[in-house]
């Protein structure tokens, strides 16, 4: 079973992003689980969103404490707290940010794989803003999904919501964050 | 075909397939979102339910009574204090023999004021003369939410049927569900056909009326006579569910490598999904543990209980709420099922998780492993706890 932690901060989308991957994984025949930390819901608070991704039937219903990969979609949360803390060692960190993997190396003390990418940039090249749909694409691609199954999920979520226009700004967005997850391999 | 959705997703959709005639329904968290969807069905067309945005839980139980009374099918859903504004009235429902069905999205009951998950709402209705049943997914919350509703309008029952489903571990929480098409669950369900519905005004007949000391008692044994006949109509509409549609729910609890356990959890609720994962990882190691995950709270199922706990040395009991001054109801009741019997399980009562404190697999295999070498227990035990 893998086990995913969102950082993100409330209107992100961090949740949203959660609930794609689960609706991603789901096509891929997986079991899933998705659910948000629940604390005071306000818009900027920093927040957290799990997935549990598993080949057989997830029964626990705990809390996830010793995730394989952890994301963090605002990078502002690595000065208040520390996202790597309780990955597994040889877990996989993603960070949306301008830094090197050596730089978020050497601030978050992680040993594992770091992936970084910009996805704040991603995204406003796009022309969407939000990062948290690049960072859907580095992680499911750094989970194995085909790019065509996350494109699908996406497509079917985000399309009844958004025009043709947006939709496809989005879905640049997405293939963006999916190029600097590929290769990366997220164990369990 | 296998979805995602929450738990308040997945007990909506039931709710549309029984598409009630009236949902009276006041909104709060963790429940607010079954109202919502349901609001969202009614606005869509998709159900032709008459929806009643009332102004507190009291006076949508106090709807719920009248639409049901006047030959409706009645659907709500609550949690704490909600559930705690209702109970007034819902030992009314229960009195009057409506067949209400209910969604409790299990919440902690204030103070101090909590949003979270725990039992204590459900403890406290526990009473009220409402069936109540505990589950463990959001899949079960679904398939539960169809049979209450079966159950509670069978003949012989007719009472308040309780679904309750942990707040925010399932209905917050984007899980796999598989629901029924809209035909077999219809199907399943069934139509609704009422007793002396009050807007028969060819038959004209009294609800709700005064009872003296020279009645009173009567009316009460009568409603003992209802709940007498819940586990045998459970059982029925259980095998219905599974002629109708496949999925096999067989008994009043789940039993869950419980066959050959000497040392076994009771639990209701998510809880039960997690516990398997303990009972699994110590039965890897040879131990032999196992679980007895209850669904029917009420009417309890005492000697069904006592029975598939006859083999077992040691039960721990856990219970999610505090019942002060007192073991904790759950443990009370299992007591009392060995009550009369000369071969008994050692036991111990567990309280866990006010509040929504998080349970995970590693507290409950440390107590599993306690249970082994623990002396005669009294008292209460507490489960991530910091003392």
């Amino acid at each position: 079973m893998k086990e995913i932690r969102w950082h993100g901060r409330g209107g992100q989308g961090a949740k949203t992003v959660s609930q794609i991957l689960a609706q991603i994984n789901l096509r891929e025949g997986k079991h899933v689980q998705s659910f948000p930390e629940y604390g005071p819901e306000r818009s900027g608070a920093p927040v957290r969103a799990f997935n549990r991704i598993a080949d057989e039937e997830i029964r626990i219903h705990s809390g996830v404490y010793k995730p394989s990969a952890a994301v963090v979609v605002d990078e502002s949360l690595l000065d208040t707290e520390n996202p790597a803390e309780g990955l597994k060692e040889d877990g996989t960190l993603i960070v949306n940010t301008k830094c090197s993997a050596d730089e978020i190396r050497s601030r978050t003390g992680f040993t594992g794989t770091i992936v970084v990418l910009d996805a704040n940039k991603i995204a406003d090249d796009a022309g969407t803003g939000f990062p948290n749909i690049p960072m859907l694409g580095a992680v499911a691609a750094s989970l194995g999904s085909e790019l065509q199954v996350v494109e699908d999920e996406v497509r079917e979520t985000m399309g009844g919501k958004l025009s043709k226009e947006i939709l496809d700004k989005n879905l640049v967005a997405l293939r963006g964050g999916y190029e600097a997850g590929k290769g990366v391999q997220v164990g369990s | 075909m296998r979805k995602v959705m929450t738990g308040h997703k997945a007990v909506a959709e039931a709710m549309r397939q029984i598409e009630p005639n009236v949902m009276a329904v006041y909104p709060i968290t963790p429940q607010s979102e079954i109202a919502e969807y349901y609001a969202e069905y009614v606005h869509n067309g998709k159900v032709k339910t008459e929806l009643v945005p009332v102004e507190s839980e009291h006076s949508a139980m106090s709807a719920c009574v009248g639409a049901a009374a006047a030959g409706g099918r009645v659907m709500t859903a609550t949690a704490s204090q909600g559930l705690a504004l209702m109970v007034e009235i819902l030992y009314i429902a229960a009195s009057m023999r409506l067949p209400i069905g209910m969604a409790l999205a299990n919440r902690a009951l204030s103070g101090p004021i909590n949003i979270h998950c725990d039992h204590s709402d459900a403890y406290l209705a526990r009473d009220c003369g409402a069936i109540q049943v505990f589950a463990e997914s959001a899949q079960e919350a679904y398939d539960y939410t169809l049979l209450a509703q079966r159950l509670a309008e069978r003949d012989q029952v007719r009472l308040p049927a309780i679904v309750n489903l942990d707040g925010f571990t399932l209905t917050h929480s984007v899980q796999v569900v598989e629901p029924l098409d809209d035909e077999r669950a219809k199907k399943f369900v069934g139509e609704y056909t009422p007793v002396y519905p009050l807007l028969d005004v060819e038959n004209p007949s009294t609800w709700g009326p005064f009872a003296m000391p020279d009645y009173y008692f009567e009316l009460k044994r009568a409603q003992v006579a209802a709940m007498e006949a819940v586990p045998e109509a459970f059982l029925e509409v259980q095998k219905e569910y599974e002629q109708a549609t496949g999925r096999a729910y067989r008994g009043f609890f789940e039993g869950y490598r419980l066959e050959d356990a000497d040392r076994v959890l009771v639990v209701m609720g998510s809880t039960g999904g997690t516990a398997k994962v303990a009972v699994d990882e110590l039965r890897a190691a040879g131990e032999k543990v196992g679980l007895l995950k209850v669904w029917l709270y009420r009417p309890f199922p005492y000697a069904a209980i006592a029975d598939a706990l006859a083999h077992v040395k040691q039960v721990a009991v856990l219970d999610r709420a505090v019942s002060f001054g007192a073991y904790g109801a759950l443990y009370s009741d299992v007591a009392t099922a060995f009550m009369h019997r000369e071969r008994r399980p050692r036991l111990a009562n567990y309280i866990y998780g006010l509040g929504g404190r998080d349970t995970t697999p590693e507290h409950l295999t440390r107590v599993l492993s306690e249970m082994k070498d623990a002396g005669p227990d009294e008292g209460l035990r507490y489960i991530g706890l910091r003392e």
